[in-house]
């Protein structure tokens, strides 16, 4: 039996709910129905839905070896692009890269199912422990990554394929980065993460050291002075703050804890959450947030954004989930106060804003809504130090389009690098291409193989 | 309303779609089942001699081929003749004749090449009031072995002779069933009407071996570890039918000689295209097989709205209208051309029509133009093969448009002559000589 009481508390369901609320989003294709999804696609040439994949998967050739019975080398054609293709299935905003490509929208407006048919053979590939890759012989090159998250995987991963002995650092306990702890449970379920990350380390020759942070436990410096190159491939672990009354206030929490704090219970039932709950934002951590309110049993959630639908970085398709799911969706709304009660949260008013000649204005009308909870997604910011001379611009890493920062052994990529799409397709693209530069940079400066007599 | 009313050289039946002998025709239950449905007749699976009745394997008899969505576009099928008592089956035969009067019965014969043989079956046939009968010189597998089904139908002089001893023993029409596992149709054909048959019906199945399983390497159908080649038969099969049927249509020889058309016929559109080639009805088997008896009410409604459509009032109006245009290719008009135009409307931009032209034929469509995915025909490569036409996956975005006579083929340079010239003229052609037509 669950609680509809006011406050800030867990439980607020029957055990068996949180099972159902939080499962799969989006159950697997079984085989038969990846029969019949893979038999849509009609293998075009220089197909967009693959021009339109920041890694390129080649999307048609891994469609037609699903099409004919053979998922492992579709997992194949999928991983040798992307070696975390099959967090990508799960979490790739795919309607606004490959199957808004596909050309069956122009005909039927109903795409192929790309993003379910790559899980569909990933998951072959990772639940039958299908190794495509050996190591080249050793080189004696080591490099570090700093991040475990889906850039410093990809580009260890890729390295170590060279033959290179990678060092991977990562403050946290577990590896995978948002992929871990930044990602709607249940978009991720069964503990897939973490299988994924056995799967990529199992290549051999990656080590990790969790727990160990960047400008806390070691600088930039120490690493470049260690290793043969470096790549960083740090994530935002910064909070915009809302610089409002009440802001500190009992109840006010960043979303992107509250994702993670759900990421690491088993069962759910032990996350407390508001009977009223607003979430600040407009992107898919705002929307990550309400929907998992929602399924925790808040009576009622508001999603707050203080532009238009138009401007909201959530796509159609999240939007559209948490509307399904209960969550209301409010535009042009600023927080301008949070009403605070005993010490805890009792409300927040908000203000209108409206667009004057292409700049956010208020309009001076206000309204408040009644709320226990406050989720803060209003933005995330890179916060590193240790970093020395290394050329940031926006607060974020300058790189070229390799990868290469202005240093001359360290690379980055990911949510860390000024101009970056803040997906894990593209960190994972990022990864990898910096570990092809890394390597041909190793491969530039070789000696030359002397003639012994 | 078009009458679809037929007449097969004398059998009347209310529409022209017949189910062929096969499995679906080898019981009173089948068969009221497909007269309940609306089919306009069947042909009753094949009766042997009479005497213990054949065996049929226990394990699978049927293999296949699949297209998107596991559609069934090829069957094959191992099965024999009927594996019943020949006395039960004329029972059920005379009893469904009875309660369906308006219906054409035919019963399929298949007996050793022996005169005494025939002389001694058909007149049980006649008893039951059958309509007429047809020969089965077509089954490939199993029977052909024991010197009947194709053995015979591959042998022209057989043939004549076993049509001559039917026309003599029985006053039924008789219709000669013919197998395309042959070189030519035609031979066939003409010794049929020597014979004296009132019609041919054609193709049976054909040879084949539908798949191998890549675990045991057998055969499919695998009977215990081992397969045979079976009876090929369903939408694969179409084109050969229609090419057979048309062959024997315009064939001098037998012009004139009534066709019953099989082969892979599905849809109305199937079977109007056998008229059209000269059947003068048409018989089904593997659509039923798939699908179940009731697409005859497809076929019936499709025929029916598509003859009203084009003011064709009966299925005379219709048989035969293709015949005249199948020609050899020497006499095709070389002075026509024809380049392929897409609509760039329901153009869906998947390029499958530039990869097929350019890897594989004469880099006649685009793939960018200024930067942009566009996919456009360059008429001064386009040889107007139909490749394109054929791979797109949007009906009627490419098509095949003729150029006007006098206007420039920009692949040749000059202008389209208005005059029909073929090969037999040709100036290339070491054997020109006068044009037959």
């Amino acid at each position: 039996m669950g609680t509809t009481q006011s406050g800030i508390l867990y439980g607020r369901l029957p055990l068996a709910e949180y099972e159902t609320n939080f499962s799969d989003l989006h159950p697997p294709l079984d085989r038969h129905e990846a029969l019949v999804a893979s038999d849509r696609c009609y293998f075009c040439h220089d197909a967009p839905c693959m021009t339109a994949c920041p890694t390129s998967i080649d999307i048609p050739l891994f469609i037609r070896q699903i099409s004919t019975g053979n998922p492992v080398g579709s997992a194949k054609t999928i991983f040798d692009q992307n070696i975390l293709g099959g967090m990508c299935a799960r979490v790739c905003p795919t309607e606004t890269l490959c199957e808004q490509a596909c050309v069956r929208n122009t005909a039927e407006e109903r795409p192929v199912e790309i993003g379910r048919l790559q899980r569909y053979a990933t998951d072959v590939a990772v639940m039958e422990n299908k190794q495509f890759y050996a190591r080249a012989a050793a080189t004696g090159r080591r490099i570090a990554v700093v991040g475990a998250g889906p850039a410093g995987l990809a580009c260890a991963h890729r390295l170590a394929v060279k033959g290179h002995d990678v060092v991977i650092y990562d403050a946290r306990e577990k590896s995978g980065g948002l992929n871990e702890y930044g990602i709607a449970a249940y978009k991720t379920v069964d503990d897939f993460a973490q299988k994924e990350v056995d799967y990529v380390l199992s290549i051999g020759g990656i080590e990790v050291r969790h727990g160990e942070a960047l400008g806390r436990d070691f600088s930039l410096a120490d690493l470049t002075e260690q290793y043969d190159a470096v790549f960083l491939g740090l994530g935002l672990a910064g909070v915009n703050a809302l610089r409002i009354d009440g802001e500190n206030a009992e109840g006010v929490d960043d979303a992107v804890d509250f994702i993670a704090a759900l990421r690491q219970s088993k069962t759910k039932a032990d996350i407390p959450v508001g009977r009223r709950v607003v979430v600040l934002g407009g992107g898919m951590t705002a929307i990550d947030a309400a929907v998992q309110a929602k399924l925790l049993g808040a009576e009622e959630v508001t999603i707050c954004y203080r532009r238009g639908k138009e401007h909201m970085n959530a796509s159609e398709f999240e939007q559209d989930l948490a509307a399904s799911k209960g969550v209301t969706i409010r535009h042009w709304l600023q927080p301008k106060r949070i009403a605070v009660k005993d010490g805890k949260v009792a409300g927040i008013e908000l203000e209108y804003t409206t667009l004057e000649n292409g700049k956010l204005t208020t309009t001076g009308e206000t309204g408040i809504i009644a709320a226990e909870q406050i989720f803060k997604a209003i933005g995330q910011t890179f916060q590193a130090s240790g970093l020395g001379a290394l050329r940031m611009e926006s607060g974020r890493i300058v790189v070229d389009e390799e990868g290469h920062t202005s240093l001359a052994k360290v690379w980055a990529g990911g949510d860390c690098v000024l101009g970056g799409e803040d997906l894990t397709v593209s960190a994972v693209a990022m990864g990898r291409d910096s570990a092809e530069s890394i390597n041909r940079a190793f491969a530039a400066d070789a000696p030359r193989a002397s003639a012994v007599a | 309303m078009a009458d679809l009313r037929n007449n097969f050289v004398g059998i009347k039946s209310p529409n022209p779609f017949w189910l062929a002998s096969a499995p679906p025709t080898d019981k009173a239950y089948n068969v009221e089942r497909a007269f309940k449905a609306g089919w306009g007749g069947v042909v009753w699976k094949t009766l042997g001699e009479e005497g213990p009745p054949v065996v049929n394997v226990n394990g699978p008899r049927y293999g296949a081929i699949w297209g998107a969505d596991r559609r069934l576009l090829g069957l094959n099928n191992i099965e024999l003749i009927t594996d019943r008592d020949l006395y039960v089956n004329l029972r059920e035969m005379k009893q469904v004749k009875m309660n369906w009067p308006d219906r054409a019965l035919i019963a399929s014969i298949m007996v050793p090449c022996e005169e005494q043989a025939w002389k001694a079956i058909l007149p049980l046939v006649e008893e039951t009031g059958a309509d007429g009968i047809e020969l089965n010189f077509g089954c490939p597998h199993g029977m052909s072995e024991r010197g009947m089904g194709s053995a015979v139908g591959q042998v022209p002089e057989y043939i004549e002779m076993v049509v001559r001893w039917c026309k003599q023993y029985t006053r039924m029409p008789v219709i000669t069933k013919l197998t395309p596992n042959i070189t030519d149709v035609r031979k066939p054909a003409r010794a049929a009407k020597a014979g004296g048959t009132d019609a041919v019906s054609l193709i049976n199945t054909i040879n084949s071996i539908t798949s191998v399983n890549l675990d045991t390497f057998s055969p499919e159908p695998s009977i215990d570890g081992r397969g045979s080649h079976g009876g090929y038969c369903g939408p694969a099969v179409k084109p050969i039918a229609l090419n057979m049927v048309a062959e024997i249509a315009r064939d001098p020889e037998t012009y004139g000689l009534p066709i019953s058309g099989i082969g892979g016929i599905t849809t109305w559109r199937d079977a109007a295209e056998f008229l059209a080639l000269g059947a003068g009805n048409v018989q089904v088997c593997t659509a039923a097989m798939t699908y179940g008896f009731k697409i005859v009410q497809e076929m019936i409604s499709g025929l029916s709205d598509w003859m009203d459509a084009k003011g064709h009032r009966t299925l005379d109006d219709i048989c035969g209208r293709a015949v005249p245009n199948v020609t050899d290719w020497q006499y095709l008009n070389l002075n026509y051309v024809s380049k392929a135009r897409i609509d760039q409307d329901a153009c869906i931009k998947c390029g499958r029509c530039h990869i097929a032209c350019e890897d594989t034929s004469h880099q006649a469509i685009t793939q960018f133009v200024n930067g942009v995915r566009h996919f456009e025909v360059i008429d001064e490569e386009c040889v107007g093969c139909n490749l394109c036409v054929n791979v797109c996956p949007v009906e009627n975005c490419i098509t095949m448009e003729p150029l006007a006579a006098g206007t420039l083929d920009k692949r040749t340079g000059k202008p389209v002559d208005p005059n029909y010239a073929n090969w037999t003229t040709h100036p290339n052609n070491p054997m020109a000589r006068q044009a037959a037509e």
